[in-house]
């Protein structure tokens, strides 16, 4: 596929409108990674790194009151970035997926991609180290690695909906999983279940196109999934239209429930929506958690 | 030709096609819709649904017999079905073709036309000789001729502008069986019985009548102050309005029309009249009255000198003098003239501008100058100066020694008196008028005596100037030529001092000869004999005014014939100009009558009364197509694929249709009520500007935003609100953006709002101009703003104070930037004995909420947010930027705030007195 060099231009472009973006680290003694711990620059930790001036756009709280107090300057105390997360980002790239309901939308698969890619680049930035679930790829830093994620997240496959890789997570790291979880739910269920047993907590991104929600048919219809596989015919669409929202609702539920039980964030995405809010939801549900 | 009932089929066979439906039937019905094929990931979600309804499965009846309506209609169509078919046998022999072609033909000749060209084309078809006549031409005996000889010389066929002669062609016709076609202009003329019993003699006659209506106009007449107009129609049916457009030249000498009257013929009547009432000047320069949307010469009707009424200036000597009315100068002019002139009173300065027919002068001796000289010019240019004698002339010197340009005569010194108590001899009584006498012919009243008068010098010219004398043979009217006008000289008073000629019928008699008073309707062929007249302009068939050329004279008896029996050839109907007056010759006189034409029992008549045939093939096919199209968006929607289409329809529909987006359509009134005051909205005024509209909405959204974030105001979307329509009361706070493109509010407006105002509303006025308008310097919205608000009840004004309790309502604030910056933003002023108490930070103003705010910081550009709260118009530049649009917002809630706590952070300058007053 050849979407690699535009679809990472995109996604930096999304990803330059956020700061940094930097992965609280909840178990941090488990996920320190020889060699990088102090990495020498500044981020959040408890160790005290240098003063530096203050500048247009820092808080009033975040100077340092003692040491201004010295001089007529004020001072921001900043500190030393102690840890590298480690996030594993898994992207369905079934069939399934292709779909957009409308001739000027982009495929699901487009957008969770991008959506993948943009919040690699920011976690990258940040100094994280990201890698694709089941690309049997180790999780790395570095610039480079965007490159590597941009052509690993071309591959298709032939199957007619995705399933989550049930191992490949690193343990105590965080996990992305964008999907429109149409399918089943039983591979999902055991890879938040595996998730749960190596202390992965992360994010569930179902991305739906609008049509999808909508359910906009009428008439004599016979649908059928992307691959083939699956194949429905009815008289009258329309008419199925209230018992398939009902399910729909039912699926997202029974989604809401097993993110929950197992620690996880879950957010439906539209294609027809912006994905800037969805990339804003990912980098707070990955980042500190603000009490 | 198939007929059945009224409507008749040319191609009858191929309705054999219907028979075919049933089975179109059995078809369509047993093929159901095809299915759409979808790919879509949620069928994972459908698998094991059932459908409820299997409506789809067959073709619904309904689609069914739409489709068989489609087909049916199509067969029918192309059977060639005709509604009220004319079946037409065809004769044999010769044809002859009558065509009256007078004026009342012109009201629909190309009709006429189409009906001649069409039995032409049936006689070639058939091969029948053919000869067409008109019957205001001269009788010729026709010849009969091939038809397409006679298609040819169609075009040259036109009405002539007088009435058909039939009784003239019953000797011309050829001997010999023909059929005839006579197309009538259902006007009875004379001889046309005889006409037809001659046709009916050779062979079949039938007739084309045309079926609408034929109208005319008499000449107009002056009736009791009016012109009264009679419009005649031939047929009396139901009540019918015709209106007659009087036209004449405006000022500029364009030819307008001038007046416009409604008249109404009454059910059953053929007669319509209506009197127009019209300005003297007006009335004078009418040259035709029409009866408009008419192309008829009958529908025109000229006028002539006979509408034009003459003005007369009335100036005597004395007019300052208190006599008695009987006894003034004029007072017997005036009865004499009221009825037949316009009279003009006043100085002479005054009136010879408005340069009337006549100037009379009652007992003047002697002008100024000036007046002189305006007066002879006025005479060189036509005017007739009419002069009456009288104490002051005859004690003056005017033409004694020579003789004066204003007198026909010299006269001698004092005058005379007879028949007086000290005088010698009787009264004289006048003699009879000589042949060259205008006043030839007057019978003379024995009555009539002159007692005083003044004496004309001898003079050569005398006898000839005298135009009547007394028993004696002393002149008693002189008269001379003056240019092209006439001086008159009437050598007694005008009242009855000197003469009792005043008293008599025959000095109204004499002012009519002397064209002083306006002349008789209708001259008399005794009026116009011997004299000659030429055309000026002529009227053709079809009511068009043309120049005459250069058309031979005709004598006046000819003239007076042709003004009785109605135009002729040799005299076409227009105006005719005689030595001393302007003859209209009109097609109908004045007591002319249309009368229907009554043909003999047995004569089939066409047109009039039969419902033309009309051909049904391209409505039907038409419904067809329509059906068929329907049908195809019918199978579209049953097969659920219409949804792309029914969008477009539906946004079509949304175009044609008024924007919903204005909440407050007057039905919704209650419910705008009540989207206005179950929670706090923000409203703003339409402009009309769909761009500022748009900004000012988004303002309020974002601003609303902000109060719901900050503060326990919480408002929803907010609304437009258009003041020409809508309630007001419901908003605590309207935002004005002021733009020029929005129209001033009506009355009831201006109202509504001064309401609003009075009763506690705020109106937050933007000229969102803070950029242009400094000190001093003002913007287009500016001056806008001027002039909304000129109707406005708005108190005065003064810059925003740096202590008004818009500083610290919520925020505090002392800059109120919007988009720009400008710090003139315009309050309710403070009372003037508002003072600063020693200790306190501001003013005592607690009362009042300010009304308007007037601003030009495009606060709503500084507000605005879309959807997803994203900015949409860029203010200032980085981090400053924000601030200011930070600030924007903090004014906005600010002046919410004031709108919705009034004075409340006002009040609190009186806290430490309360807490003191507590004991604390």
């Amino acid at each position: 596929m050849t979407l690699a060099a535009p679809l990472r231009a995109r996604a930096e472009e999304l990803g330059q409108a956020l700061p940094p973006l930097l992965a609280a680290a909840e178990h941090l003694a488990a996920t320190v990674v020889l060699g990088e711990h102090g990495r020498r620059r500044a981020g959040m930790g408890d160790e005290f790194w240098q003063y530096r001036a203050a500048a247009p756009g820092d808080s009033a709280r975040m100077i340092d009151w003692r040491r201004s107090a010295r001089g007529d300057a004020h001072f921001v105390r900043e500190r030393e970035w102690q840890a590298a997360q480690t996030v594993t980002i898994w992207v369905d790239a079934a069939r399934s997926m292709a779909f957009a309901g409308h001739r000027d939308r982009a495929p699901k698969a487009d957008r969770a991609r991008l959506l993948a890619l943009a919040l690699a680049v920011l976690l990258i930035r940040g100094g994280e180290r990201v890698g694709l679930a089941g690309s049997g790829e180790p999780a790395r830093g570095g610039r480079s690695q965007l490159l590597h994620l941009a052509r690993a997240l071309g591959d298709d496959t032939a199957a007619d909906y995705g399933t989550p890789p049930a191992d490949g997570l690193a343990a105590h790291g965080r996990a992305v999983f964008l999907s429109d979880f149409l399918g089943d739910l039983a591979p999902l269920e055991a890879a938040l279940a595996h998730a749960a047993d190596r202390g992965v907590r992360g994010a569930l991104v179902q991305v739906l196109d609008p049509a999808e929600e909508d359910f906009p048919f009428d008439g004599r219809t016979i649908f059928e999934s992307m691959g083939g596989s699956l194949r429905h015919e009815t008289r009258d669409a329309g008419d199925l239209r209230a018992r398939y929202l009902a399910r729909l609702a039912a699926r997202k539920a029974r989604l809401a429930d097993l993110a929950s039980a197992s620690g996880w964030h879950l957010l439906t995405h539209h294609t027809g929506a912006p994905a800037q809010g969805a990339l804003l939801w990912l980098y707070q549900a990955l980042g500190p958690e603000v009490r | 030709m198939w007929i059945l009932g009224p409507v008749g089929f040319t191609a009858p066979w191929l309705l054999v096609a219907l028979v075919a439906l049933p089975v179109l039937w059995l078809i369509l019905r047993a093929v159901p819709p095809a299915p759409v094929r979808r790919r879509f990931p949620g069928v994972a979600l459908l698998l094991g649904l059932q459908d409820e309804r299997a409506e789809a499965d067959r073709t619904p009846w309904w689609l069914l017999l739409l489709r068989m309506a489609a087909v049916a209609a199509a067969i029918l169509a192309f059977a060639g079905p005709v509604l009220n078919p004319q079946p037409r046998e065809p004769g044999s022999g010769p044809l002859l073709i009558v065509v009256d072609g007078g004026w009342a033909d012109a009201r629909d000749w190309p009709r006429r036309i189409d009906r001649l060209a069409a039995t032409l084309q049936d006689a070639g078809r058939d091969g029948r000789p053919v000869a067409v006549v008109q019957l205001t031409d001269r009788p010729l005996t026709p010849v009969f001729q091939a038809a397409d000889a006679w298609v040819a010389r169609l075009p040259g066929l036109t009405p002539l502008p007088q009435r058909p002669e039939a009784g003239a062609w019953v000797a011309a016709l050829p001997a010999g069986g023909f059929d005839s076609l006579w197309l009538s202009d259902g006007l009875d003329h004379p001889g046309r019985a005889d006409l037809a019993a001659a046709l009916r003699d050779r062979g079949a006659l039938t007739v084309w009548e045309s079926p609408r209506p034929a109208l005319g106009l008499r000449p107009a007449e002056f009736v009791d102050g009016a012109v009264r107009l009679t419009a005649l129609r031939a047929v009396a049916g139901a009540e019918a309005v015709v209106e007659i457009s009087a036209r004449g030249l405006d000022p500029a000498g364009i030819d307008r029309e001038l007046a416009r009257l409604p008249v109404t013929f009454a059910a059953g009547d053929r007669l319509a009249t209506g009197d127009l009432s019209l300005p003297p000047e007006l009335r004078n320069r009418l040259t035709r009255f029409e009866i408009s949307g008419v192309r008829s010469a009958g529908a025109v009707s000229l006028t002539d000198d006979s509408l034009r009424r003459r003005e007369v200036a009335l100036i005597a000597g004395q007019g300052e003098a208190e006599a008695l009315q009987l006894l003034s100068p004029l007072h017997y002019l005036r009865q004499a003239l009221a009825p037949v002139a316009d009279l003009l009173e006043g100085g002479l300065a005054e009136v010879i501008p408005a340069n009337p027919d006549v100037i009379v002068l009652a007992d003047v001796a002697r002008l100024a100058p000036d007046e002189e000289a305006a007066l002879l010019d006025w005479l060189d240019r036509g005017g007739l100066l009419l002069r009456f004698a009288g104490p002051r002339l005859a004690a003056s010197d005017v033409g004694r020694q020579d003789e004066d340009p204003l007198l026909p005569v010299r006269l001698r010194e004092g005058g005379r008196s007879v028949g007086g108590a000290m005088t010698w001899g009787e009264p004289k009584a006048l003699a009879p008028f000589g042949t060259e006498s205008p006043f030839f012919g007057l019978p003379l009243p024995g009555d009539v005596v002159v007692t005083a008068q003044v004496l004309a010098q001898p003079d050569p010219d005398l006898a000839a100037r005298s135009i009547a004398a007394l028993a004696d043979g002393t002149p008693l009217v002189t008269r001379r030529a003056v240019g092209q006008g006439q001086v008159v000289l009437f050598h007694v008073t005008a009242n009855a001092e000197w003469s009792s000629l005043p008293l008599s019928g025959l000095f109204v008699q004499m002012l009519e000869r002397l064209a002083v008073s306006t002349r008789p309707v209708a001259p008399g062929a005794a009026d116009l004999a011997g004299q000659t007249y030429v055309a000026e302009q002529v009227l053709d068939a079809f009511g068009l005014l043309a120049d005459a050329g250069e058309m031979p004279g005709t004598p006046g008896e000819v003239l007076a014939q042709a003004l009785v029996r109605g135009p002729d050839a040799a005299n076409p109907p227009g105006l005719y100009a005689g030595p001393d007056r302007r003859i209209a010759l009109n097609v109908l006189g004045a007591g002319a009558d249309l009368a229907p034409a009554a043909w003999p029992a047995g004569v089939p008549v066409e047109g009039a009364d039969a419902v033309p045939e009309v051909n049904l093939a391209g409505p039907l096919l038409a419904a067809a197509l329509l059906m068929l199209a329907l049908d195809v968006l019918a199978a579209l929607w049953i097969a659920g694929r219409l949804r792309g289409g029914a969008m477009a329809a539906l946004a079509v529909l949304a175009l044609a249709l008024p924007p919903q987006a204005r909440a407050q359509d007057a039905p919704a009134d209650d419910a705008l009520a009540l989207a206005a005051t179950t929670q706090v909205v923000l409203a703003h005024v339409v402009t009309g500007d769909a761009r500022v509209d748009e900004l000012a909405r988004a303002g309020l959204r974002g601003l609303s935003r902000r109060l719901f974030e900050r503060t326990t105001v919480e408002p929803v979307e907010p609304l437009a609100v258009d003041i020409e329509r809508d309630e007001l009361a419901f908003f605590p706070f309207l935002y004005w953006p002021v733009s020029t493109a929005q129209p001033l509010p009506s009355a009831e407006a201006y109202a509504k709002l001064n309401r609003y105002l009075r009763t506690g509303g705020m109106i937050l006025f933007d000229t969102r101009d803070g950029d242009l308008s400094g000190a001093g310097a003002t913007s287009a919205e500016a001056r806008h703003l001027q002039r909304l608000a000129a109707g406005l009840d708005i108190p005065p004004l003064e810059p925003l104070p740096p202590d008004h309790v818009l500083t610290r309502t919520f925020y505090l604030l002392q800059d109120f930037p919007g988009r720009h910056t400008s710090r003139a933003v315009w309050v309710e002023a403070a009372p003037p004995d508002a003072e600063q108490v020693e200790g306190m930070p501001f003013r005592n103003l607690n009362d009042g909420v300010t009304p308007v705010i007037i601003g030009g910081n495009d606060w709503a550009a500084a507000w605005a947010e879309d959807e997803q709260g994203r900015p949409l118009v860029p203010v200032g530049r980085g981090f400053a930027g924000e601030r200011q649009r930070e600030l924007a917002w903090r004014f906005g809630v600010n002046v919410v705030m004031h709108v919705l706590t009034g004075n409340y952070k006002s009040d609190q300058v009186h806290v430490p007195a309360l807490l003191e007053r507590l004991g604390n």
